[in-house]
């Protein structure tokens, strides 16, 4: 059974008080009524299914009722995070991928920037 | 005397408290203390079951969990009765029965053992081949022989009534095991001012204390200095220390399930114990020191009674004071069963030879060994043995050949070494790895936070082991934020260091495919069997596993994995890593239902919702129906009536006088705030903002794929709230529905969400006297057609208390449901009763609630729509709006498949014959000689009696059926094939003026 950090609750509470709410960061389409059907197939279908780390909802239904997502790894289920709903998509050092990193983390020299990987 | 084979001096219990039980029926004395195995090896008896498959007398083989043999039935009384208990495990009591088990019709002589001689038919994999043909016959003939034939215990008949117990527990650091490790460790940690669970499957703490005497902690004898740290730490108020609890299963993120039994080893426990409690624990670390299990030799017919680990003979000796034999053989491939033979010899038991199949043993037990003046054959195997209910020679050969000579024995105590408990650690998903100088898996790759201690990680040596125990408690308490205490030292001595081991079959296993040399006990696998899979093609362990059956069996291969490892990679020409090694899954030892059901059984097994009303209809003779959690009443039949009676008159009375319902269970949802019309109209097909305060509207809500997700009817009651119904069933998901969208897509949205099901009593009241039962019991509140009309809402006083009076109906006929808070409902249902019954009315249920709803055609979400139904296919065009830019389920509703021509539509069915019933659920097909398979073009959904219409009617989705009105199709069924007509879903009042009345 999970222990789940509830960003809002400030603590981790057992599974049994969640309840899993799909991948996060899949907004709803503003302009939903207009978009073409691949573009709805691509919104409400399809989905990754990622080994390793994934971007979840999560909602803390017999608690504060709020959701929130969470960053996890689908194969030794370990959280590398939760956060709350309407924030971005948080960088995991040496889990996200690099294309992932935001600017504010390529903001100083470092050997790797500047040597590459060490030998 | 309990048992001629004790021996005085010997072992740990006390003489004078004694305890009696019998075993099939004999009466037998032991001692407090003994387990049902060192009892009845006490009193000479080694024959305790018969095999699985090929129903060979087995004996004791263990004294731990690992046991595959002794397996027995265990009873108190008739209810009280446990099969399939481990016999070195379970402990006596005063009083208690026990049984073998597999066996007909007695233990000495079973009729099964015909197996054995009948063995070359049932070769591993046998039941995949042999039993193929007739099909019929397998169901019928073969699986039910051989589930007879190969039982394992039988399950008890009667309700357990015994209690179960259930709770939760937190702590730093659980330690798993308290032999010398876990003690170590668990001291460590507990010193440092970590909250410490040490946990232990054994009645007392101690682990291989329990047999080793010559080991010497802190210049004390182990056992003692077990026995002192334990009571040291359960002094302290930081330290739960439980016995008899056995670690089963390691989950996610260090969750430990626990099972302690607390009364099985009472004569006449406490009714107000439970029997067993299962614990479930969130550690912040884990420390397993869960030990190893010794190995059995896998040689000819190694499975007679009286042949049983070295270890075992050890543990019955030095803490049972049993010997186990009076003259025994020892045949090992390791040092630890030397020191068996050292204490069986210093006690007085004659040891004929310890047979060791390595060239060189290891030279201290060698030294001692010749100054106890035992005979030592190494570079010999035990190659068979004879004795047909218990074993009487053993055949010993010189390795690479040579005649065998017979040695006449009582028992015959064995070792190949020992293989680290790595199950835990494998539950927690770490990775184990192998460690080739040794011939062992052992934790390689952690998955949680958790650290292997002892032999469980490969440590050998007693003073390593102390200090890789303290090392690992006190890390792990730092990790939790302890630094309080001291250094913790501990120094431990013990006789011998232990060499040796081998994996996989010996000399005496043979090449050939007869001799029965076990692999695997409890499931009757040789190492003939792993060949034999190897030769068919099994080359992954994973298929030879399931080929045959080897470590499939309850005790999960404790003793037979490596061995069946070994075996294949003899065959194969392969390393063992490169076969690889199946997973271990909890639990670890078999768990009890009643440990994990605990309280949920009988009445407590799921919450039963009643209404306000509950009470006053069941006084009524209501016969109730489960919707959900909610027991709902379902008719009112009067004295003799059938149900169809019952139903029948509710809905005469209904339609020509009034019926009262309780419609409490309905969801209900407050939907508040300045943006609440703005949200209802995301959340639902309707358009909101026409809907004047006062007003209802009959709402539709989609999921974003276009399809039906609920329905109810909706009152403004001013500008920015509204009073939600759904349907009883679906309330919690479609207000996890509406926060979803709220929090997470309209965030922007002022609104505010509130579940108010319970706070309302709903009583429905409907027909063409509705009003004039109502009307005197109003106040505040214009009764009439023109202040008050359908699809309207008002709130004032009902029976002096506060309502929300809704004009609605799901009947066809002028109808009210008068919401009160639902403390007041009984009060002002019985009011409303008062009122209604001289008028002739009747108090209907939700049979007639539904009939009535069919003959108007209104649906019931669920019954009638399945998740693939869209408004469009329910006639139900009118309630989306055609002006909203945007709802959930807008765009869903414009996917291909949604618009496409013949679509299944929803349309009301009516029998040829108009006294045939439809079932539901029934197929409609168009030509019903068309062959096999044929098409169908939907099913049944809806299917009534209606008394009102003096005929059947139904509610049927069909593809294109909006275009088939008045077509005839057909409904196959197995004895008949109906004919019925398409119709439109209205089958009383079609132009809806009763609604007016």
């Amino acid at each position: 059974m999970l222990l789940i950090y509830c960003p809002y609750c400030e603590e981790e509470r057992s599974e049994l008080e969640f309840r899993h709410g799909g991948d996060a960061h899949i907004a709803r389409p503003t302009n939903i009524a207009d978009i073409s059907d691949a573009e709805f197939e691509d919104y409400f279908f399809l989905r990754d299914n990622p080994k390793g780390l994934i971007f979840e909802r999560w909602r803390h239904i017999h608690g504060c009722g709020r959701f929130f997502n969470a960053a996890r790894d689908t194969v030794s289920d370990k959280f590398y995070m939760s956060y709350k709903a309407g924030e971005p998509k948080p960088y995991i050092p040496g889990v996200s991928p690099a294309s992932e990193k935001p600017l504010s983390e390529n903001v100083g020299e470092t050997y790797e920037a500047t040597e590459g990987t060490a030998k | 005397m309990s048992g001629a084979n004790r021996i005085a001096g010997q072992g740990r219990l006390t003489p004078a408290r004694t305890a009696r039980f019998t075993f099939d029926g004999k009466t037998f004395d032991a001692l407090e203390g003994d387990t049902v195995a060192s009892a009845l090896l006490a009193n000479g008896v080694h024959l305790v079951g018969r095999s699985f498959k090929y129903h060979r007398p087995r004996g004791i083989l263990s004294a731990g969990p690992e046991e595959p043999n002794a397996l027995v039935d265990v009873s108190r009384d008739a209810a009280r009765r446990q099969p399939n208990v481990r016999a070195p495990v379970q402990e006596v009591f005063d009083g208690m029965k026990v049984e073998s088990q597999n066996r007909f019709p007695s233990l000495a002589f079973d009729i099964g053992g015909i197996n054995n001689l009948m063995s070359p038919f049932f070769a591993a994999g046998f039941y995949y081949k042999t039993f193929m043909w007739p099909k019929a016959a397998w169901e019928k003939l073969y699986e039910p022989f051989i589930r007879k034939a190969a039982g394992l215990g039988v399950a008890p008949t009667e309700e357990d009534p015994d209690h179960y117990a259930s709770r939760y527990a937190y702590c730093d650091v659980l330690v798993a095991g308290a032999g010398v490790a876990g003690l170590s460790a668990a001291l460590a940690a507990a010193e440092a001012g970590a909250r410490v669970i040490l946990v232990d499957e054994q009645p007392e703490v101690g682990g291989a204390l329990h047999y080793d005497l010559s080991v010497k902690i802190d210049g004390q004898n182990g056992y003692d200095w077990a026995q002192a740290t334990a009571a040291k730490l359960k002094a302290m108020e930081n330290v739960t220390v439980l016995t008899r609890t056995t670690a089963f299963g390691y989950y996610n993120h260090n969750f430990v399930g626990l099972v302690e039994r607390v009364t099985d080893h009472l004569a006449r426990p406490d009714r107000k114990l439970p029997r067993e409690r299962l614990w479930q624990v969130r550690a912040k670390r884990v420390i397993l020191a869960t030990g190893s299990i010794e190995r059995h030799m896998v040689f000819a017919n190694n499975d007679r009674p009286g042949i049983m680990l070295a270890s075992a003979a050890r543990t019955y000796l030095n803490h049972f004071g049993v010997a186990v034999g009076r003259k025994v053989g020892v045949y090992t491939a390791n040092d630890s069963a030397y020191e068996a033979a050292f204490d069986l010899k210093r006690a007085g038991v004659t040891v004929a030879a310890i047979v060791d199949n390595r060239e060189k043993p290891g030279e201290g037990v060698l030294a001692e060994a010749r100054k106890l003046g035992i005979e030592v054959l190494a570079g010999h195997s035990v190659v068979d043995t004879k004795g047909k209910l218990r074993v009487s020679s053993m055949s010993v050969a010189r390795n690479g050949g040579g005649s065998a000579r017979s040695i006449p024995i009582d028992a015959l105590l064995m070792s190949a070494g020992w293989t680290p408990s790595v199950h835990l650690f494998s539950q927690s998903r770490g990775k184990v790895a192998y460690d080739a100088a040794t011939g062992r898996f052992l934790p390689g790759t952690y998955a949680q936070d958790c650290l292997s201690v002892g032999s469980c990680n490969g440590t050998d040596g007693l003073q390593a082991t102390i200090e890789e125990g303290l090392a690992a408690g006190e890390l792990m308490a730092r990790a939790t934020g302890h630094e309080g205490g001291g250094k913790v030292e501990l120094s431990g001595e013990n006789a011998f260091e232990w060499t040796g081991g081998m994996a996989g079959s010996g000399e005496g296993a043979g090449v050939d495919t007869t001799v029965k040399a076990f692999v695997d006990f409890q499931n009757d696998v040789c190492a003939k069997d792993i060949r034999l899979a190897v030769r068919e093609g099994m080359h992954s362990i994973e298929h030879i596993k399931r080929f045959t059956t080897n470590g499939m069996a309850t005790d999960q291969g404790k003793l037979s994995n490596i061995h069946g490892l070994a075996i294949a990679s003899e065959v194969l020409n392969r390393e063992i890593p490169k076969i690889g090694l199946t997973t271990f899954r909890a639990p670890y030892t078999p768990v009890t239902f009643g440990a994990l059901i605990s309280h949920s059984r009988g009445d407590l097994f799921d919450p039963a919702r009643k209404t306000p009303m509950h009470a006053w209809e069941e006084a009524h003779g209501a016969v109730f129906e489960d919707v959900g959690n909610w027991k709902r009443a379902w008719y009112y039949p009067r004295s003799g009536e059938t149900m169809h009676d019952a139903v029948n008159r509710e809905c005469r009375t209904v339609r020509s006088a009034a019926g009262v319902f309780d419609a409490s269970t309905l969801g209900k949802i407050e939907v508040v705030g300045p943006d609440a019309a703005e949200f209802m109209n995301l959340m639902y097909t309707n358009g909101w903002d026409t809907l004047k305060p006062g007003r209802c509207r009959y709402g539709i809500m989609l999921r974003e794929d276009g399809f039906i997700y609920d329905d109810g009817v909706v009152g403004r009651l001013s500008e920015d709230r509204f009073h939600v119904t759904t349907t009883t069933g679906g309330a919690p998901r479609v207000m996890h529905h509406m926060e979803d969208y709220l929090q997470t897509e309209f965030p922007h949205l002022k609104v505010w969400l509130t579940s108010t099901t319970e706070q309302w009593a709903v009583i429905a009241v409907q027909g063409p006297k509705a009003r004039e039962i109502l009307e005197p019991l109003v106040e505040g509140i214009d009764m009439s057609n023109e202040a008050f009309p359908h699809m309207s809402v008002r709130e004032g006083k009902f029976c002096g208390v506060p309502t929300r009076l809704f004009r609605m109906s799901f009947t066809g006929e002028a109808g009210y449901e008068v919401n009160v808070p639902a403390d007041y409902g009984e009060a002002v249902w019985e009011a409303i009763w008062a009122r209604a019954e001289p008028l002739g009315a009747c108090a209907y249920g939700t049979e007639t609630m539904h009939v009535l709803r069919a003959e108007k055609g209104y649906i019931i979400v669920g019954q009638d729509t399945d998740g693939t139904v869209t408004p469009y296919d329910a006639s139900l065009a009118w309630a989306v709006s055609k002006k909203k830019t945007d709802f959930v389920g807008i765009r869903g509703l414009k996917r291909p498949d949604l618009v496409k021509e013949g679509r299944k539509q929803l349309v009301g069915l009516l029998t040829k014959d108009p006294k045939v019933v439809l079932e539901e659920g029934a197929q409609i097909v168009a030509d019903p000689n068309e062959p096999k398979p044929m098409t169908m073009l939907g099913h049944v959904t809806s299917s009534y009696w209606s008394e009102n219409c003096g005929r059947s009617i139904a509610m049927a989705l069909v593809a294109g059926g909006q275009a088939r009105m008045g077509q005839t199709l057909y409904v196959p069924m197995p004895d008949r094939t109906i004919a019925v007509e398409v119709s439109d879903m209205v089958f009383v009042d079609k132009e809806g003026g009763r609604l007016n009345g």
